[in-house]
């Protein structure tokens, strides 16, 4: 499908071009001598059709783009401030939209409008308060809506507070991949830092081995939150940047080498339940049957997929940043509870090291 | 048909009376004369401009056939495509090098460097730029970090390849990647080099706006192109010192152990010295100069459009003053709005919300620009030259990039598109397709002027805007498409995640488009090549237009004009201008020069 309308396009802008090619050819035997590198009102007429072919070509995109790669943007958000994210997000994209549509519009009707001929006197307008005034207050008008309400909402987001009882994680970065720490029975986080890294004792994250808080801590390599609690993530890193990037949350912070940066959210729908979700069962044949093509040909990358929630790393971070990568379950209290009674604490870790 | 003003009777006694003998070395290698400073500088961007877009045209490739083989990968990178397989390293290298060429070698020093250095000293009068001895330095400081940027290429362990903003740690720690070793401090020297070539340019560039404006030319006088100049090389010379520390720092942190963005690492089994660093302050310095970098770039581009469009359309430049004003506030705001880059680094949330402020304020001034353009094309007359055709292609790429800001600019909705290609497409579109626009505008306006009267194809001009055009939206429109669907950035390939899978056809589409772009713009280099030494003369003043470039001889003389410099007597844009009675101020003609003299019965508009 995509070859054919690759091929189309290619088509009729090589048809285009021609065309064009030959009317300017054909113009420029006409033209007059000495200047015939100026524009001449052929040209202009030429030129102009052509801008308005063009404005419907940036129409055009965009319906082809919204009726192709519409159903590819992320699914509703799973999170609670996701929501109120989106929709900021689609009242800042009407506004766009509109303007954009008004703007071209006015742009590639006039060029096509006032073409030049021979002739034609143009207006000699070099000043209107009223109108400069107009569209100053009016994009000052939309902006403060716009900037108040996103004020609003990034307050209400970055408010990382202990409220509500929140479920304390650490995630760690490293190069290439992700590992989460919880508080344990207590929820408090032991104190870590890269200088207690102890490969040999199995202290990977560096937990402070004499801090009481640490020995109940659960390090894993898969983040299970239980629904509808609020979860504080406190990030680190103990090399470079990195970037904690859950886009079905509408959640990112950056990792960042010794300091510890924090972002909060509360998950609103399971795994389970996603995977339900018309969008997603779509989503998930649309990816298996090109998973399925690729199977045929023999890539090993082509097991059929089940849909997961998932962090990426995306700030650069070297070699493997494209495979930085960590799954997240988002499942009920009960199950949350029993995943985690199944999990070695950080002394048993240590403990059954020494054996 | 022009006529001829002659008015002047002083001479400023600064006619350049002597005749120096002057060689091939003095003509045309350590030339001290703008107009030959222009041309090395365009000739030497347009060739870094040819290396960025084949890097780019590589890695697209890799992104829309992720881990096919090429021939044309093992011809070009060699051990870093074993068996036409990009390695992963050299595709990040690519990435690198890529932005970093584009933005500093093509769009700062190719585009403001160019015509800074031929329309300053032509458009306002004066002989040259107020030292020409410091103009040939920063030429060649230009040329110099160009070839050390290139001879990075060919390092043994890989040029550069921790994006093009360099964050440490990545970029201080040869252990985190092979390319911050030797590649990574080639890197280095050569962007101190190029800052330092920048400073000498930009601080020339405003003495001579200052100072050597001829009798007449009030800076209420100066065609936009000079505003956009001028104020550009003031927030240069603002902004790049700070990154020449940030540079300078980062070489200490590098070579002599000191923990400026560092602090607590552990790599390759080994807890580092470090202590006490951090790489938010890189961030804060780098954006400190990054963000009002991409005013420096898009400023003159601006400038240039704004000039282009008012010839072209045969009328003034709809609301001159509001102009002025809105290049100004965006050179203020531009230095106030850095953070926007670093919404989710880390840094407190409170100065999120200062910068998000400062950053939507941004987009008033450049409604007000955009306005200001689509009413300079109301009823008139347009010549549709090609000039003017990517002049009204950047104001079109400029509203589909720039609205897009307003997504990014906003904290909150940041959070989930940051480091996306959604952030990708709105840059390329708003600085990366717009300021070429203004490069291809500037070109093929002022191509006379730099070539002896000589003119470039329109034919052919007008196939390379129409390719161009439509490509530039085919690859970045449907970006935004990618980004929105949560594919970050600087990805060597997206089969990691199948989630991504079907998007793989969204990157077959963008990469033939950008290869049939890159194609198209071949177009241009034989144009550009044939019309230096085939272009057909036209007049000297082939587009009418009123400012004083065109008053001077087409043959290049030291100095710029034969006699006196001209006298200015009006602004630059009296385009269509008419008595009470309908006719034409001068009789047979749409335009006055600006060094005619007020006619009787003509009034001075208060613009």
């Amino acid at each position: 499908m995509t070859a054919v309308l690759t091929i189309a396009v290619l088509v009729l802008v090589g048809i285009a071009v021609w065309q064009m090619t030959k009317i300017f050819e054909l113009s420029q035997v006409r033209a007059k001598s000495g200047n015939s590198e100026v524009a001449t009102d052929e040209d202009n007429k030429y030129n102009g059709y052509l801008m308005f072919v063009f404005l419907v070509f940036i129409y055009g995109i965009t319906i082809f783009s919204f009726w192709k790669y519409g159903k590819y943007i992320l699914p509703e958000a799973s999170s609670e401030h996701g929501a109120e994210y989106d929709s900021l997000l689609l009242w800042s994209f009407v506004i766009i939209f509109i303007v954009q549509f008004f703007t071209q519009a006015l742009l590639h009707y006039f060029a096509y409008k006032y073409r030049g001929k021979e002739g034609t006197k143009a207006l000699f307008f070099a000043d209107n308060n009223r109108l400069e005034f107009i569209w100053t207050i009016i994009p000052v008008i939309v902006l403060a809506g716009l900037i108040l309400w996103g004020l609003y909402t990034w307050t209400n987001i970055m408010d990382i507070n202990e409220d509500d009882d929140p479920l304390i994680v650490e995630l760690y970065a490293q190069q290439f991949n992700w590992t989460a720490r919880y508080g344990g029975a207590d929820n408090v986080l032991g104190e870590a830092n890269v200088r207690l890294i102890n490969i040999d004792r199995a202290n990977v994250l560096g937990l402070d081995e004499s801090d009481p808080n640490a020995s109940d801590d659960v390090i894993v390599k898969e983040l299970h939150l239980p629904v509808g609690r609020k979860v504080n993530f406190k990030f680190r890193s103990q090399d470079v940047l990195h970037s904690a990037y859950m886009p079905h949350f509408r959640a990112q912070m950056n990792c960042v080498p010794g300091m510890t940066t924090e972002f909060s959210f509360t998950p609103t729908v399971t795994t389970a339940e996603m995977r339900q979700r018309p969008e997603t069962v779509d989503k998930v044949k649309r990816t298996n049957a090109i998973r399925a093509e690729k199977a045929a040909m023999g890539d090993p990358n082509s097991d059929p997929w089940e849909f997961d929630y998932v962090l990426l790393c995306n700030k650069i971070c070297g070699k493997s940043h494209y495979n930085m990568q960590m799954k997240i379950i988002v499942e009920t209290e009960e199950e949350y509870q029993a995943w985690l009674e199944g999990q070695q604490t950080f002394n048993e870790t240590i403990a059954s090291m020494q054996q | 048909m022009s006529v001829q003003a002659h008015a002047l009777t002083d001479d400023h006694a600064d006619d350049h009376g002597h005749h120096h003998k002057e060689t091939f070395v003095t003509k045309y290698i350590f030339s001290q004369d703008h107009k030959m400073i222009s041309k090395q500088y365009l000739i030497t961007g347009l060739i870094m401009g040819f290396i960025g877009i084949a890097m780019s045209l590589l890695f697209r490739m890799q992104l829309a056939w992720p881990g096919e083989s090429f021939p044309i990968f093992e011809a070009v990178l060699g051990k870093w495509a074993p068996d036409g397989v990009m390695d992963a390293d050299i595709y990040l290298a690519l990435v690198t090098i890529h932005g970093t060429i584009m933005v500093f070698f093509v769009l700062t020093a190719g585009l403001s460097g160019t015509f800074s250095n031929l329309l300053i000293p032509l458009q306002i009068g004066a002989r040259d730029m107020a030292s020409g001895f410091l103009n040939m330095l920063s030429y060649w400081m230009f040329f110099i970090s160009s070839v050390i940027m290139i001879i990075s290429l060919f390092v043994e362990a890989g040029p550069a390849a921790a994006g093009w903003t360099v964050y440490p740690p990545l970029s201080a720690l040869p252990m985190a990647q092979p390319g911050s070793g030797m590649g990574m401090t080639l890197w280095l020297v050569s962007m101190a080099i190029f800052i330092a070539s920048s400073l000498l340019g930009s601080l020339n560039y405003i003495v001579t706006v200052i100072n050597l404006r001829t009798k007449g030319m009030s800076m209420t006088r100066l065609p936009l192109t000079i505003w956009a100049f001028f104020v550009t090389a003031i927030i240069g010379v603002i902004s790049f010192p700070v990154l020449l520390s940030a540079a300078l720092l980062l070489i200490m942190d590098r070579s002599f152990g000191t923990s400026f963005f560092l602090s607590d690492i552990f790599i390759q089994g080994e807890v580092l010295h470090y202590q006490g660093g951090s790489p938010v302050l890189y961030e804060h310095l780098f954006w400190f100069l990054g963000h009002p970098e991409v005013y420096i770039v898009i400023l003159p581009a601006m400038g240039i459009v704004s000039e282009v469009l008012s010839v072209n359309a045969r009328k003034p430049v709809f609301g001159y003053r509001a102009m002025i004003a809105s290049i100004l506030a965006i050179a203020f705001l531009s230095t106030i709005v850095w953070g926007h880059h670093m919404f989710i680094s880390g840094m407190n949330p409170f100065l999120g919300s200062v910068f998000t402020f400062t950053t939507l304020l941004i987009a008033i001034p450049s409604a007000v620009k955009a306005f200001n353009w689509i009413t300079t094309l109301w009823k008139g007359n347009l010549q549709l030259n090609p000039g003017m055709l990517f002049s009204i292609g950047m104001v079109s790429t400029f509203i589909t990039g720039g609205l897009t800001g307003i997504i990014l600019g906003d904290s909150t909705l940041d959070i989930n598109v940051h480091d996306t290609y959604f952030v990708v497409a709105h840059f390329h579109l708003v600085m990366g397709i717009s300021a070429l626009y203004g490069l291809f505008a500037g070109v093929y306006h002022w191509f006379p002027k730099m070539f002896q009267g000589r003119m470039m194809s329109k034919n052919l001009g007008y196939v390379h805007f129409w390719i161009t055009a439509v490509g530039s939206y085919g690859i970045f429109f449907p970006m935004h498409f990618v980004g929105m669907a949560g594919v970050p950035r600087r990805y060597y390939q997206n089969t990691a995640f199948p989630m991504f899978d079907e998007l793989v056809d969204v990157q077959v589409l963008m990469t033939v488009f950008a290869i049939i772009t890159a194609l198209a713009q071949l177009i241009f280099v034989y144009n550009f090549i044939r019309s230096i030494f085939y272009g057909e003369r036209g007049p000297q003043n082939p587009w009418n237009a009123t400012t004083l470039e065109w008053t001077a001889p087409q043959e290049h003389i030291h100095g710029n004009w034969p006699g006196a410099i001209p006298e200015v007597h009006r602004w630059c844009y009296d385009y269509s201008k008419t008595f009470d009675n309908g006719e034409y101020i001068l009789p047979g003609q749409d335009f006055v020069p600006q060094d005619v003299p007020l006619q009787e019965g003509e009034e001075e508009l208060q613009h």
